[in-house]
């Protein structure tokens, strides 16, 4: 079993804490100077995406957590599950819809995404920060309808909702910024 | 390589304006300016202080010092007049936008003061330093807080008499939970590290007086308040800027003491370097009565200046030094 000493610790380390896998945000050192020393900790709970605090006493050592990243491509959605490909090892993952997370609105098959895996089990997906996706639903622009900033709801192939400018029609391909879910341009 | 570059021009004529600062204060007070080894051939055995070891390929060992405290000491016993030196020392294992490794220390010596005395004296210097400077920060107010009323006011327990278990307690009630085992003085040491101090006013220096025996270090008992002794820490806003003591003089104590220290070292399986004989020796021929204190020259540039890291006042932190 891999530990690591408060000494050790720094942004990104991963840890094994109250039963999930934390990753370090922010370590402080606190230590009065004739005093005992401290890490104050900002932990962000990779499962459920909460950020906490904890505070160390130094010294003290934490189990690590079995984390990693890994490329894969997005195969396909059997309804219940979402299939993913490492594209060296033709090795198959099925990502359940809690772990997926918000990513699943904007993946389209062949996609190359980062699966983080816990254990050997996938525990979240990060899309592509951009993709390009159809346009399968949207009004027709109205000229001088400005009442929303000039934007209007387009429903893209995948099911997302994304505002995009009065000029761009039902049919078209756009560009959007996964990481906000904002339309950056026609493609 | 792309960080070799220094990274604190902003701050560098500052450092020296202060450095000069800090000679002219002293020398007009009649205070002399001394200087010691860096490397010693022996080490506090203080648990919360760890020194970083020094060897010569040909097996020559020392440590360097994690303050120039006992020859300072050996200085005073053999009858130096007042004295001051501003000099580098060395902690192992601190690190962080408050702390680092290598870090320039004031440290000076008075006689015939106690530590309240002192304490009025560092905080005339900081006065006398921000003053050099209509653009540095300068601070507002003062005030000298014993620490057993510092605990009252603030927690409503008294530090001398609670249990370990009643300060977790008291931490918990205010949203401060621990991993690692504390005992009674670790968690007085997370109680005014993380809950009293933080919520110091920025800009105010706040001067913690008289501190539990149990962590007296090298200050003598307090004659007024049994099992408290005559030290002082000196806080800019939450930063700790100033460790003082009227010195503790009586070598039986001072044995006592270390001896407890480094059963400590013993317990908790921390290095045990070899004592430093020669200020036992020198306590034993008699260290006169004096108050001396240690400060911080980086942390007093960062507030002077008005910045938050260490980073930004040394050009080559440890991590690229």
């Amino acid at each position: 079993m891999a530990t690591y000493s408060t000494n050790e610790f720094k942004a990104g380390l991963k840890l094994l804490l109250d039963g999930d896998p934390q990753a370090i945000v922010e370590n402080e050192f606190v230590k009065p100077g004739k005093g005992q020393a401290f890490n104050r900790v900002k932990l962000r709970n990779l499962r459920t995406g909460r950020v906490l605090e904890k505070t160390f006493k130094s010294g003290e050592s934490v189990e690590a957590a079995d984390v990693m990243d890994t490329e894969m491509q997005y195969l396909y959605n059997d309804g219940e599950f979402w299939h993913f490909m490492v594209p060296d090892t033709f090795e198959q993952y099925a990502v359940s819809e809690a772990a997926l997370g918000d990513s699943g609105q904007w993946l389209k098959e062949q996609d190359i995404c980062t699966v983080t895996l816990w254990n050997g089990e996938p525990l979240s997906v990060v899309s592509p920060a951009f993709t390009e996706l159809k346009i399968t639903q949207c009004d027709p622009g109205v000229r001088g309808d400005t009442a929303q900033g000039g934007t209007k709801p387009a429903t893209l192939e995948t099911g997302a909702v994304v505002k995009v400018p009065l000029f761009v029609e039902e049919g078209e391909t756009v560009k959007v910024d996964t990481r906000n879910g904002e339309y950056v341009s026609r493609v | 390589m792309s960080d070799w570059r220094p990274g604190a021009a902003p701050a560098r004529a500052a450092r020296a304006r202060l450095l000069a600062g800090l000679r002219a204060f002293f020398a007009d007070r009649g205070v002399l300016e001394v200087e010691t080894p860096i490397l010693g051939r022996g080490a506090p055995q203080d648990p919360m202080l760890e020194s970083w070891e020094a060897r010569a390929p040909g097996g020559d060992q020392g440590y360097l010092q994690t303050s120039p405290e006992y020859p300072m000491k050996r200085l005073l016993a053999d009858g130096a007049p007042d004295i001051y030196q501003i000099a580098r020392v060395f902690r192992g294992g601190e690190s962080g936008p408050r702390h680092n490794p290598e870090f320039t220390l004031l440290e000076w010596y008075r006689h015939g003061l106690d530590h309240r005395d002192l304490a009025r004296e560092v905080m005339a210097l900081i006065a006398d330093q921000a003053a050099q400077s209509r653009e540095w920060h300068a601070p507002r107010g003062c005030v000298v807080i014993p620490y057993a009323e510092l605990f009252r006011s603030t927690l409503g327990l008294d530090p001398a008499a609670a249990e370990a278990k009643e300060l977790e307690r008291a931490a918990a009630a205010r949203g401060l939970a621990v991993a690692g085992e504390l005992d009674r003085d670790g968690w007085l040491d997370a109680l005014i590290s993380l809950v009293i101090a933080p919520g110091f006013p920025p800009d105010r220096l706040t001067v913690v007086v008289d501190y539990p025996e149990s962590q007296a270090v090298l200050a003598r008992p307090c004659p007024e308040s049994p099992g408290y002794a005559a030290r002082f820490e000196l806080y800019w806003g939450d930063l700790e800027l100033a460790n003082g003591y009227h010195e503790l003089t009586d070598p039986e104590l001072f044995r006592r003491r270390r001896e407890r220290d480094i059963a400590i070292r013993r317990a908790r399986g921390q290095p045990l370097p070899p004592p430093d004989d020669y200020l036992e020796a020198a306590l034993d021929a008699g260290l006169p009565d004096c108050a001396g204190v240690a400060l911080g020259v980086d942390r007093l540039l960062m507030r002077l200046l008005g910045v938050s890291s260490l980073d930004q006042v040394l050009d080559f932190p440890w991590s690229r030094a």
